[in-house]
């Protein structure tokens, strides 16, 4: 088992003429499973063409009718992003990973406010998506760093969820999934809701949760932690020498109004019962510690 | 983004927000010229930096008559302002408002921020106007009243008035506060602003709502659709370093310590500074070099941290994913070479391909120290940061020598870092500063001037005095001008070309520099 996505996902992607989008998704397509998953591309100038064998349709809702993707993946450009969703929303897929970095936060707010009462999960935006070792890959992470395991991993950052990663498989720890959650301030599922399904999850027996200033998204989760979950979680913090009212790379990484530092972070999850350490390279065995 | 006082006022007096009438100067006779142009018998001097608290440090005096204005303009223009938000050292004013005296019957706060729970546009008000909101919310949170703002709806009538009378507003002037309140908001919204604020907003005698302060951020992300709003940018009011890096796509922010840090991807960029930290040494900056970092990005990056003489030592941490490190070996001893490297290197490479970019490291003759993961490369660059402080005593010295207990008990020190850490950051900003100022400056200047939202006939006539103190040297002018060159072209041009190409084929340009 998994969460979000498994061998039996069917992807399409959402700007897969544009030149990361055909980067990625054929780097996708040659992960494990990703033949029989990348069945569909969008490009409303370009239908009836294809990409490595993917047929590329006009709208979202005919890829999903014509191929069965339940699953999008968005590489669509900043400007154009935010609609991108929306259109994947209206068409009623599971879930959209949207890995473009630098939508304005104005159209999130709106995207967002569409999306209420809708069934559409979204992960990101700003994000490196999300694998399920061994079976698929959809997003911007190297596949062959992972390796399938009972370790769950949410961050909502890139390389330092790769270096978390690195740590596990250096202790002989592969993954359940690894969910980037994405760095922008208003984006999609939560530290929380990931946590919530991992939970769920039998393969999971663990968690390392990754996360850094700015928000509260890590001590909500935390308090849902200490009352809800039945398998260990270790934390890790980055930001704790990040200076107040500066955003750190992400759009969501800054403390703002003395609020979302990383010390206020580790304290609470410290206090609802997370094993967290302030050095980054113990989270590989932080985590093999608390495994039973 | 940010922008001045006069430029907020600007923004929300198109959104019919009530100012008092004021004008921005450059220097002290047009500051004269400006009172007397308004009229009246009081008169504000304000600076105009970008840092909240400028009255409580002097930079805001009321003039009562025109001898007033004209010493209270001579004593704050080109002072170092010093603020709560400006660090130790202030910063130099070098414009100044000239606004009206106001006839205030009551001070009042309101504030717009993302929240981020929510995820929508939160209006704060108070009926402690003039204080620092953070101050209020942290001893007397029930005087901080919120509207959450759907953002079909607006904020509507009666949200505006319900939070009008809850800050104290009378009930005859709930038009004129309505105004107020959703002009803040529509000029919120239409100007992708990421935080506004009227402190104070104020109650004249006759009853109307006007807004004495003003301060307006923008998310930077929604730059490319103003193209007015990047016109307003003071060049002169950022970090010379960070604004260079920006040239590169390079997110750079400069800190206090010596160790210099080059990372790729914002999370471990952040990580890295703290296992720095950690093991008893201290970043100089914080510095994500993308996913897509190229030789020449490199090269840049590393440039941009040696112009910080506090710099000692580096640490170049990457995970290589879909980047591999066999690239990025070729760009660091590319960059190493062409710099001419002068302080140790230390770097830790993993993911792709790693074996064959430590042998390009290996093979390159330079003395690249290897760390083989990201605590033994930290404990590497702290030792090896020291070992070149020693010749020079500075503070970063001290703080380095004061931790050697650090690496024996890595666990233990995180506790006493919030002490210090609101003494360190202040210190960021100065060190950094007085180096690149000097010559930012004289280049800033001439260029900023013309920008057409910021008061063009002005300008010019202040150059004489901010000039002459300071002679560029020939060979700076020709990179001054360069710099400026560029700088405009960025400001003004490259927003439109952005929406231009994009317009064109909006699904062939790449989500932006995602290759990690």
């Amino acid at each position: 088992m998994s969460i979000l996505i498994d061998k039996n996902t069917r992807v399409m992607t959402q700007g897969i003429t544009g030149k990361t989008g055909q980067f990625h998704t054929k780097m996708g397509k040659e992960y494990a499973n990703g033949m029989n998953a990348y069945v569909a591309g969008v490009n409303p100038r370009k239908p009836g063409q294809s990409y490595e064998g993917i047929p590329i349709f006009a709208t979202v809702r005919e890829a999903k009718e014509r191929t069965g993707a339940n699953v999008s993946v968005i590489y669509v450009p900043p400007p154009f992003a935010a609609a991108a969703i929306d259109e994947a929303v209206e068409a009623d897929l599971d879930l959209v990973i949207c890995i473009t970095e630098g939508i304005p936060v104005r159209d999130m707010i709106m995207t967002k406010y569409k999306m209420r009462g809708k069934r559409t999960r979204l992960i990101g935006p700003n994000c490196p998506g999300v694998i399920t070792p061994d079976e698929i890959k959809i997003g911007i992470m190297p596949g062959h760093i992972h390796k399938k395991g009972p370790v769950g991993v949410v961050s909502r950052s890139g390389t330092l969820t790769y270096e978390a990663v690195g740590q596990l498989m250096e202790q002989g720890l592969g993954q359940s999934s690894c969910v980037g959650i994405g760095g922008d301030p208003v984006n999609g599922l939560k530290h929380i809701d990931i946590m919530k399904m991992f939970n769920d999850d039998p393969q999971t027996e663990a968690v390392v949760m990754v996360g850094e200033i700015g928000g509260s998204d890590e001590e909500e989760c935390a308090r849902w932690i200490k009352d809800n979950m039945r398998k260990p979680v270790v934390g890790f913090i980055a930001g704790l020498t990040a200076p107040p009212g500066k955003r750190m790379g992400h759009a969501g990484a800054i403390i703002s109004g003395g609020k979302g530092t990383a010390e206020e972070k580790l304290a609470v999850m410290e206090e609802c019962g997370i094993k967290v350490t302030r050095n980054p390279a113990h989270m590989g065995k932080l985590l093999k510690s608390v495994l039973r | 983004m940010k922008i001045h006082e006069y430029q907020a006022k600007e923004v929300l007096r198109r959104y019919g927000v009530a100012t008092p009438r004021g004008i921005a100067c450059f220097s002290v006779d047009e500051g004269v010229a400006a009172a007397h142009q308004l009229g009246g018998s009081v008169w504000v001097v304000k600076a105009q930096i970008h840092a909240g608290g400028r009255g409580k440090g002097g930079g805001v005096k009321v003039s009562k008559s025109i001898d007033e204005v004209r010493h209270n303009a001579s004593q704050i223009l080109g002072m170092m302002l010093k603020t709560h938000q400006t660090g130790p050292q202030g910063q130099k004013v070098r414009r100044l408002f000239i606004e009206e005296g106001a006839d205030i019957r009551k001070e009042l706060y309101v504030g717009m921020v993302v929240d981020r729970v929510t995820q929508r546009v939160c209006l704060m008000a108070s009926s402690e106007g003039g204080m620092d909101i953070e101050e209020v919310a942290a001893h007397t949170p029930e005087k901080i009243h919120k509207v959450y703002i759907d953002p079909q709806a607006g904020l509507t009538d009666g949200e505006s008035d319900q939070v009008a009378l809850q800050i104290g507003i009378p009930p005859e002037s709930l038009a004129s506060a309505r105004v107020a309140l959703q002009g803040l908001y529509s000029a919120f919204v239409d100007t992708d602003a990421s935080l506004a604020e009227i402190n104070p907003l104020v109650l004249t005698g006759d009853g109307r709502v006007v807004a004495l302060d003003a301060k307006i951020n923008f998310d930077d992300n929604a730059l490319f659709r103003h193209p007015d709003i990047v016109a307003m940018r003071d060049f002169d009011e950022e970090d010379p370093a960070e604004i260079e890096a920006s040239k590169f796509d390079l997110s750079y922010i400069s800190l206090d310590g010596n160790i210099g840090c080059l990372v790729n991807g914002a999370g471990l960029a952040m990580a890295t500074m703290d296992i720095t930290k950690l093991y008893g040494g201290s970043p100089a900056n914080f510095l994500d070099v993308g996913g897509g970092a190229t030789a020449e990005k490199v090269t840049e990056a590393f440039k941009i941290m040696l112009k910080n003489p506090t710099v000692k030592a580096i640490l170049v941490n990457i995970f290589g994913g879909i980047m591999k490190c066999d690239v990025i070996a070729d760009g660091i001893v590319t960059a190493a070479r062409e710099v001419k490297l002068t302080v140790p290197l230390v770097v830790r490479l993993e993911g792709t391909n790693v074996d064959l970019g430590k042998k390009i490291l290996a093979d390159s003759g330079l003395p690249i120290i290897s760390g083989s993961n990201m605590a033994d490369a930290a404990a590497k660059v702290v030792k090896a940061a020291r070992g070149t402080v020693k010749s020079a005593e500075t503070k970063s010295n001290a703080r380095t020598a004061a931790n050697p207990k650090a690496r024996v008990k890595p666990k233990a020190k995180p506790k006493a870092k919030p002490k210090a850490k609101p003494k360190a950051k202040p210190k960021a900003k100065p060190k950094a500063k007085p180096k690149a100022k000097p010559k930012a400056k004289p280049k800033a200047k001439p260029k900023a001037k013309p920008k057409p939202k910021a008061k063009p006939t002005r300008k010019p006539k202040t150059r004489p005095k901010t000039k002459a103190p300071r002679k560029a040297k020939p060979a700076a002018k020709r990179t001054l001008v360069n710099t400026l060159k560029s700088r405009n072209s960025r400001a003004k041009a490259k927003p439109a070309k952005k929406t231009a190409v994009r317009a064109r084929s909006p699904r062939k340009a790449a989500a932006r520099g995602k290759r990690k």
